[in-house]
């Protein structure tokens, strides 16, 4: 047999990507990032809040952590539940304590149903960034252009309308988007979105849009839920990325460490320990700068323009 | 897939790990450590072949791709810097387009003294249910565009996210290639049966492969240098009685994340100073295995 003799071609074969979505440029050439007082690795942590409801969809996907049993998973629903109503309020006073400032990516449905919750972030000064309506949010091609426009309105609206303030952000559920997702985001007022893992830096999509990219692998899902090592291991591991960062940031300038944690994750009574004691080991190195995600794409952008 | 199926591949005889020719590695030393970085492209959007899925999400997989992608911004320089560093060159499994796509990468390996080896066109297209014609052309193609982007000529192959059809090793030593790193079934080169030409199995590694090691077995960075780590001690250890043969075969987006690269230099670190290493590309290690063996292939 043989195959399709178009599948020996490759029209898209050429100099760069071969979509148009973003240019290349290799991080280690690019001019030095410049950080606020002279810091060299920014800290971004960002905690996913989010609410899975009991009747979940599977289209485009079945969000990663959502429902598992047959109806009614009370199991999954109120596990994730628990990490909304107590895991998430350690998780506040480990920044507290820490003196950290951090994102908190929010569906529009936990403004909508738990506003303490989002007043209680906003006193304690961290951004929130848009998280899809819910955990049946997700995006992916095949949703039509037209609901996925209306399914980001909707959760800009809602948060905007509980916050006061409009979302600069969009994290993607599972950080998946169709084609049309940069452009959408765009469309809707976003500065940036989170969902491309390729850099450890910003940088700007040809629409405009910037990728402040959460590195997957560094997430406590991967590390914690799939890879199934302890709460310990992981803090080893940030430290590890933290200090040859560090040791980057001498030659190349300023670097970026992305900490995506989940309140029914990390904030477990026997794991948040762990991830009090890494908060403390990193505010205790020099030049590290924990700060949101909106004020490192800032902070980015002047030192582009510096 | 064309013709009849065979229940042994019939690429090789049996040899038992005891009793061999003794192989002394150049220096003396008991085991040839190569290290092969996968440089390769992965198509956001390919054409779908019928035998097996590209993405298993919709196409854009962003993670899937962006992840990959991070190696040609950022991972590759931070784990070739590493190598350099200890002394370790690279043999790498190219897919070829990255040739065109980001020059930069590859001309960063060459400048490195790194040899270059096909993992075809792009991985993301398999050799699944290619005929004779079409399979020729991805091995004409692989020579062609790394001959025309480092002046090397290419002397190995890794197949194309490991896809194969039954002829693809007679038809890399027809075109005189002179290795696979397809074959998983011993720790020292080995002759491999073809129809012309010569051909050596050069020990690559599924077992201690990063992907392997971080998304198959689980492994913590630190366990992973570990892993390495013990590799090497017993391989060295049994290479004294005949040279044995250690790949580390890596891929930038695994190994050269922050959290990684650290606990991974330390490993090249250790297996420099040890002083049972050659460490060699893999060009070099069938050259030294053929002088001592008089392979007649």
């Amino acid at each position: 047999m043989s195959l399709d003799p178009t599948y020996l071609e490759y029209p898209k074969r050429r100099r760069g990507y071969d979509h148009d979505l973003y240019p290349w440029s290799a991080l280690r050439d690019r001019k030095p990032v410049r950080w606020p007082d002279g810091k060299t690795v920014a800290i971004w942590v960002c905690v996913d809040l989010e609410w899975f409801p009991l009747d979940p969809a599977d289209k485009p996907f079945r969000a990663p952590g959502h429902m598992q049993t047959p109806y009614p998973d009370y199991r999954h629903y109120t596990a994730r539940e628990y990490g909304t109503r107590v895991g998430f309020y350690r998780l506040l006073d480990a920044f507290a304590k820490a003196g950290v400032t951090v994102s908190v990516a929010a569906n529009g449905a936990i403004a909508e149903r738990y506003p303490q919750i989002i007043a209680d972030i906003g006193a304690a000064g961290h951004e929130i960034i848009a998280h899809s309506t819910d955990m049946n949010g997700t995006i992916a091609s095949g949703l039509a252009e037209a609901d996925e426009r209306a399914l980001i309105a909707k959760t800009a609206q809602t948060l905007e309308k509980a916050t006061g303030v409009r979302p600069r952000g969009w994290l993607s559920i599972a950080r998946s988007q169709s084609w049309n997702t940069p452009n959408l985001l765009k469309e809707a007022g976003f500065t940036y979105c989170c969902d491309w893992v390729n850099d450890e830096l910003p940088y700007r999509f040809n629409n405009g849009l910037i990728n402040l990219p959460l590195n997957h692998e560094l997430s406590d899902r991967q590390i914690i839920t799939v890879q199934q090592q302890s709460a310990d291991s992981y803090g080893e591991q940030m430290l590890d990325a933290f200090d040859w960062l560090a040791g980057e940031a001498k030659t190349y300038g300023g670097r970026m460490l992305p900490l995506n944690v989940t309140p029914y994750i990390m904030a477990l009574p026997y794991r948040i320990g762990a991830f009090e004691t890494l908060l403390g080991a990193l505010a205790a190195r020099p030049g590290a700068w924990f700060a949101p995600g909106g004020a490192i794409v800032d902070a980015w952008l002047k030192s582009e323009a510096g | 897939m064309d013709g009849a199926r065979k229940a042994d591949p019939e690429l090789y005889d049996f040899q038992a790990y005891r009793g061999r020719p003794k192989i002394v590695w150049p220096g003396g030393k008991t085991v040839a450590v190569w290290v092969a970085p996968n440089l390769e492209y992965y198509e956001i959007d390919p054409p779908a072949n019928p035998f097996r899925k590209s993405w298993t999400k919709p196409h854009p997989d962003v993670v899937g791709y962006s992840h990959r992608d991070h190696s040609n911004r950022v991972s590759h320089w931070r784990m070739a810097e590493a190598m350099s560093k200890h002394g370790f060159p690279g043999s790498v499994s190219l897919s070829v387009a990255l040739c065109q796509h980001h020059p930069e990468v590859v001309e960063d390996g060459a400048k490195r003294g790194w040899e270059f080896f096909s993992h075809g066109i792009y991985n993301t297209r398999y050799t699944y249910g290619m005929d004779e014609a079409q399979e020729r052309a991805i091995i004409e193609d692989s020579i062609r565009t790394v001959a025309a982007a480092t002046g090397q000529k290419i002397r190995g192959w890794l197949a194309p996210a490991l896809t194969h059809t039954p002829r693809t090793l007679d038809l890399i030593a027809e075109y005189g290639l002179d290795y696979t790193c397809d074959l998983y079934h011993d720790d020292q080169v080995q002759a491999v049966k073809v129809k012309s030409g010569k051909l050596a199995s050069i020990p690559y590694s599924l077992e201690v492969n990063d992907h392997y090691g971080f998304f198959i077995y689980n492994m913590s960075p630190r366990a992973y240098a570990d892993t390495l780590l013990r590799q090497f001690d017993r391989l060295a250890a049994e290479g004294a009685a005949s040279g044995t043969v250690m790949c580390i075969p890596l891929h930038a987006y695994l190994i050269g994340q922050p959290h990684r690269v650290g606990p991974f230099e330390r490993v090249l670190e250790h297996i420099a100073r040890d002083g049972r290493a050659w460490i060699a590309r893999a060009g070099e290690i069938v050259d030294a295995w053929r002088l001592q063996t008089g392979d007649a292939g």
